[in-house]
């Protein structure tokens, strides 16, 4: 009897322990959640954020350079015991309704095991938190690269770097970014982000109840160092580009300077700017709506965002359409008395010595000759019709780059106006237009509208006789053999080499007796063509566009200068002071030219309507 | 004298196994707590105990082979009163009253009281005339037991009390009808049911079960009686329970129940241990993440590892096979006992030996299973291997108690009534 309930003991024995071992066999080694689990509670990523590279201009000057922004994490799951709320609330300068506020958020958003508590600390608070952090348990720093500038200037350019947002987030495909890392989001901070951000590092270790790191995962098998972004540098001269800050202060315009022989962009301004210091991660909170709030559009790159109908600059490139098309020939003159008729309309011309040239249509920005060329080759019986002789025309102007973004690496460009024929079709009725109802477009005004950068880069192909290298501002990258091979290659222009010289000559005069003959430099020769372009808001703006030296162009360069008045007034000379300072040392200046350079920095051109709406702050520091 | 070292060497490594593993764990367990060197800390005072309770373990072998049986009832008075003492003068740590507070040491009497109650169970059992038709007999066993019982519940231990239910196995073994286990299993049933569906849909699932048993049935008049009184006392019992369960359990131990039946999901709270100790053992695998490599043992996640939940550092860092191991070490140990108990020549060493069976088997069979989760919370140590000095002291004790019984069973008569 006994032995017989011994052998259930021994059964019911056995099989607990049998049913035991089952059920560890489940939960340790067929279901694998709560690896899973264990990890997610346990294992924490530290993110190494690499250094991004540097950003220095075409002499090797810095311009770009990182400042360490702290941002205070806590561990999740969130458990803060024996913290003295008070003393940290003291440190980080918060009252207790914040805190909770930060807590409660943090809660909201954690990520991968942590949540920011509160970005963008500053140094002197990092200092002194991190001083008492071993008191205030799972919170820790993670330490990121933020942007600072040796120099208030190029904000444009430089662009500025921002979190990445969900949509980048979700449209990435290499999945580098996560939440909360910083991109760059305008500028060459975006064009060369890739080269610039270098590769994140990453560090592996579990953390206690309590969040405190615990030591490494694997023997750090997983962890590897971050590779610093690659430095690089513009084609810009800082010194050049803060001189023109300087000469288009306190007006609305820009102005972009090509060297011709390679598309480097030397200078490339547009006013009003702002402190690209005030754009870094750790500023642009306070400073964003303000520049969206101004009138006068700060953040608006001019420079490549801005169509402006290009006026009377647009006359040398119709004359060499006009050669090219064999409208014109270099010793072709017409009349003119002051206008030129089309039925009732009258265009008006100004006073000038009348029968005119092809080089002095140009010095004297005669009106009437571009109406004449605009018409021989609209009626021209190479053409079926005037809607054929549009498409032609307007292929040429696409030779030069216009009508279409130009595809340079600073943000904001725009493609410009130019119409398909079909916008005519539309307006007037298919084959019931001619060139009497377009006749504006000849000299510049119209259903035209080109970038500053587009006519500075129509000048620098003026310049090269023919061919132009996509604009860019990048120079050298950092271990890369050379810039991008876009920036490489020589687009040509549908205008033949020979019919350049006569519309040289043309511009060279305008700089001896032509509209800017008052501006001439000695020992420079300067080709340009002043513009006046009209505005129904306002008064016209003021435009010029020029090379120099004629004999070996080293610099192109395109003025606008809105709602100021005549292209010889101010964007001419602005243009010229530019060209001298490039090519010469501003010591030598003459004292007439100094008086020039004295008044275009002091002028005060914004519109009175904008001026009490102008903040000032966006400039300085 | 060449008799008195015949220890038996199986029973003997399986005991020092467990409490090399134990060891080893404890300072797994605690290497984490600002604790780096083997002999700092709790690892180094288990090792300590451990070596008192081999101490003490020679001490009894060097002991006249019927010292305990002579003074079994004095053992058993001494420790009933340490158990009173320790109401009156005991210090309260995590809400019992269950220590005594000597010098450095402090001394839990709750886990001297198994060793010193076997002592009297085995003497009334092992009484010439004893039987468990007996009433008196009854009587006196239930005494016995439920005095100690009875005393932890007062100290707020309802783990270390539960404990003395192990006694019934042996009851069982030694000739009780086995109705009474029948019927324990039984009011489990019914409690789970009723904590699940509760009473009254419990109630109404019983008497439909009845009239369906009838309706196949009617004829047989003789099943009548106890067919009703069986559904009678189950819904009297059900409903008791519900009210008992409501009223009488604190929160967190309903609580703790409620989330072992899965009828709660509470991993912030009372199914806070259990989850972190799931996540442990499950996160182990097959083969472990390596002494002293466990994140969540080091992390600290699991209250009470050291002590309770000790089997999840085993589980975590030593994996499916370190389990396995270890509980085929347990039931080795515990089926090596019963044997030892089965082959004594004295009724009474027979008692004794199977009593220390049970107990142990009681202890692995909750507290593994509650570390699993398929157990209630039910705070008591995992015997050898959990930390603390009184539950060593008192373990070792009990197990060379009953190694000396078994070494000396040569020189007993045949008992007459076994």
């Amino acid at each position: 009897m006994r032995n017989f309930r011994l052998y259930y003991i021994y059964a019911a024995i056995i099989f607990v322990g049998l049913i035991y071992i089952y059920c560890l066999f489940q939960v340790q080694v067929i279901d694998d959640k709560y690896a899973l689990i264990a990890e997610k509670i346990s294992l924490r990523k530290q993110t190494v954020y690499p250094q991004r590279g540097l950003i220095f201009d075409r002499n090797d000057k810095l311009l770009v350079y990182n400042d360490p922004v702290y941002d205070l994490m806590v561990s999740v799951p969130i458990k803060l015991k024996g913290i003295d709320t008070l003393a940290f609330c003291q440190l980080l300068a918060i009252d207790n309704e914040k805190f909770d506020e930060l807590l409660s958020r943090a809660k909201r958003r954690s990520y991968r095991g942590k949540s920011v508590f509160k970005k963008n600390i500053s140094n002197v608070t990092y200092a002194r938190i991190q001083e008492r952090l071993y008191e205030f348990k799972g919170f820790f720093f993670e330490i990121r690269q933020d942007r600072n500038y040796k120099f208030n200037s190029s904000a444009h350019l430089l662009g500025y770097l921002g979190e990445v947002t969900k949509k980048d987030l979700s449209l990435q495909k290499e999945g580098y970014y996560e939440q909360g890392d910083f991109t760059g989001k305008k500028g060459v901070e975006r064009f060369y982000e890739k080269q610039l951000r270098g590769l994140k590092g990453e560090r592996y270790f579990y953390v206690d109840r309590t969040g405190v790191n615990k030591g490494s995962y694997k023997d750090k098998k997983l962890d590897y160092d971050p590779v610093d972004g690659k430095n690089i540098s513009l084609s810009i001269d800082i010194d050049l580009q803060q001189y023109g800050e300087k000469l288009l202060n306190n007006k609305m315009g820009s102005l972009v300077a090509i060297e011709p022989k390679t598309g480097e962009i030397l200078s490339l301004i547009s006013s009003p700017f702002y402190n690209p210091a005030n754009f870094n991660i750790q500023n642009r909170g306070k400073y964003y709506t303000r520049a969206i709030n101004d009138p006068t559009k700060p953040i608006f790159n001019r420079a490549v965002s801005a169509p402006y109908p290009p006026g009377s600059t647009f006359k040398p490139i119709m004359a060499l359409i006009g050669l090219e098309d064999k409208a014109i020939s270099s010793s072709t003159h017409f009349n003119c008395n002051g206008q030129y008729r089309l039925g009732k309309r009258i265009i008006k011309c100004h006073f000038h010595p009348s029968y005119t040239s092809l080089k002095q249509s140009i010095a004297s920005s005669c009106n009437t000759y571009y109406c004449h060329t605009f018409k021989n080759m609209m009626g021209s019986s190479k053409y079926k019709n005037s809607e054929e002789a549009y498409k032609s025309w307007r292929s040429y102007l696409t030779s030069f780059g216009l009508g279409s973004k130009l595809g340079t690496d600073i943000s904001g460009e725009f493609k410009g106006w130019l119409k398909e024929s079909s916008y005519y079709d539309k307006m007037h009725g298919k084959d019931r237009w001619n060139y009497a109802r377009i006749i504006s477009l000849s000299f510049g005004q119209g259903e035209l509208g080109l970038t500053p950068i587009q006519i500075a880069n129509a000048v620098s192909i003026i310049a090269n006789q023919g061919y132009y290298f996509t604009p860019h501002v990048i120079k050298k990258i950092e271990g890369m053999k050379s810039i991008p091979q876009q920036y490489l290659v020589k687009n040509y222009s549908a205008i033949s080499q020979s019919n350049f010289e006569p519309v040289i000559q043309g511009m060279q005069e305008v700089t001896i007796s032509g509209t800017a003959s008052h501006l001439a430099i000695d020992n420079i020769n300067i080709a340009g063509k002043t513009g006046t372009v009209q505005n129904p808001h306002g008064k016209n703006h003021s435009a010029y566009m020029a090379f120099a030296p004629v004999e070996d162009p080293k610099i192109a360069i395109a003025v606008v200068v809105e709602e100021s008045g005549y292209g010889a007034s101010w964007a001419a000379p602005i243009a010229h002071l530019m060209i001298e300072k490039y090519l010469t040392s501003d010591t030598l200046k003459e004292s007439s030219r100094q008086n020039i350079e004295k008044r275009m920095m002091e002028s005060d051109l914004i519109p009175y309507k904008y001026k009490s709406k102008i903040d000032k702050s966006l400039y300085g520091k | 004298m060449e008799n008195r070292f015949r220890i038996d060497i199986l029973a003997l490594i399986l005991f020092l196994s467990i409490a090399i593993i134990g060891i080893a764990s404890v300072y797994s367990a605690t290497s984490n707590q600002g604790v780096f060197t083997f002999f700092e800390g709790r690892s180094g005072k288990q090792l300590v105990w451990f070596c008192a309770s081999l101490f003490f373990g020679i001490v009894i072998f060097l002991l006249n082979a019927n010292f305990f049986e002579l003074f079994s009832i004095y053992f058993y008075i001494l420790f009933m009163l340490l158990l009173v003492l320790v109401l009156a003068i005991g210090v309260d740590i995590n809400g019992a009253r269950s220590w005594i507070k000597i010098g450095l040491f402090s001394l839990q009497p709750s886990e001297f009281a198994k060793y010193g109650t076997s002592f009297a169970v085995a003497t009334i059992i092992s009484r010439i005339g004893f039987s468990f038709q007996n009433k008196n007999d009854i009587l006196k066993l239930a005494a016995v037991t439920l005095i100690p019982m009875g005393l932890i519940i007062i100290q707020g231990d309802m783990g270390s009390a539960l404990v003395f239910l192990s006694f019934i196995l042996v009851f069982y073994i030694e000739g009780l009808t086995p109705t009474i286990i029948l019927l324990g299993l039984f009011m489990i049933l019914v409690f789970v049911l009723t904590l699940v569906y509760s009473a009254l849909y419990f109630s109404i699932a019983v008497i439909l079960l009845l009239f369906l048993f009838y309706a196949f049935t009617y004829t047989n008049k003789k099943l009548l009686i106890p067919s009703l009184s069986i559904v009678g006392f189950a819904i009297l019992f059900s409903m008791s329970v519900q009210f008992l369960f409501d009223n009488f359990l604190k929160e967190h131990q309903q609580k703790r129940i409620q989330v072992t039946l899965n009828l709660i999901e509470d991993n912030m709270g009372a199914g806070y241990n259990v989850n972190q100790s799931k996540i442990a053992i499950g996160s182990g695998g097959f083969s472990g993440k390596g002494f002293l490599n466990g994140s969540h043992t080091k992390g600290n996640f699991i209250p009470e590892q050291e002590t309770d939940f000790i089997f999840c550092t085993i589980g975590e860092e030593g994996g499916w096979l370190m389990s396995s191991i270890t509980i085929a070490l347990y039931i080795g140990f515990i089926l090596r006992l019963y044997y030892l108990s089965s082959r004594a020549k004295k009724k009474y060493k027979r008692i004794f030996i199977s009593s220390l069976a049970s107990i142990i088997f009681f202890h692995v069979l909750v507290n593994i299973g509650m570390t699993i989760g398929i157990m209630p919370v039910i705070g008591i140590p995992l015997p050898l291997i959990s930390y603390g000095g009184s539950s060593i002291l008192a373990f070792g004790l009990f197990i060379f108690t009953a190694l000396k019984m078994d070494a000396t069973r040569d020189r007993d008569l045949e008992s007459v009534f076994s």
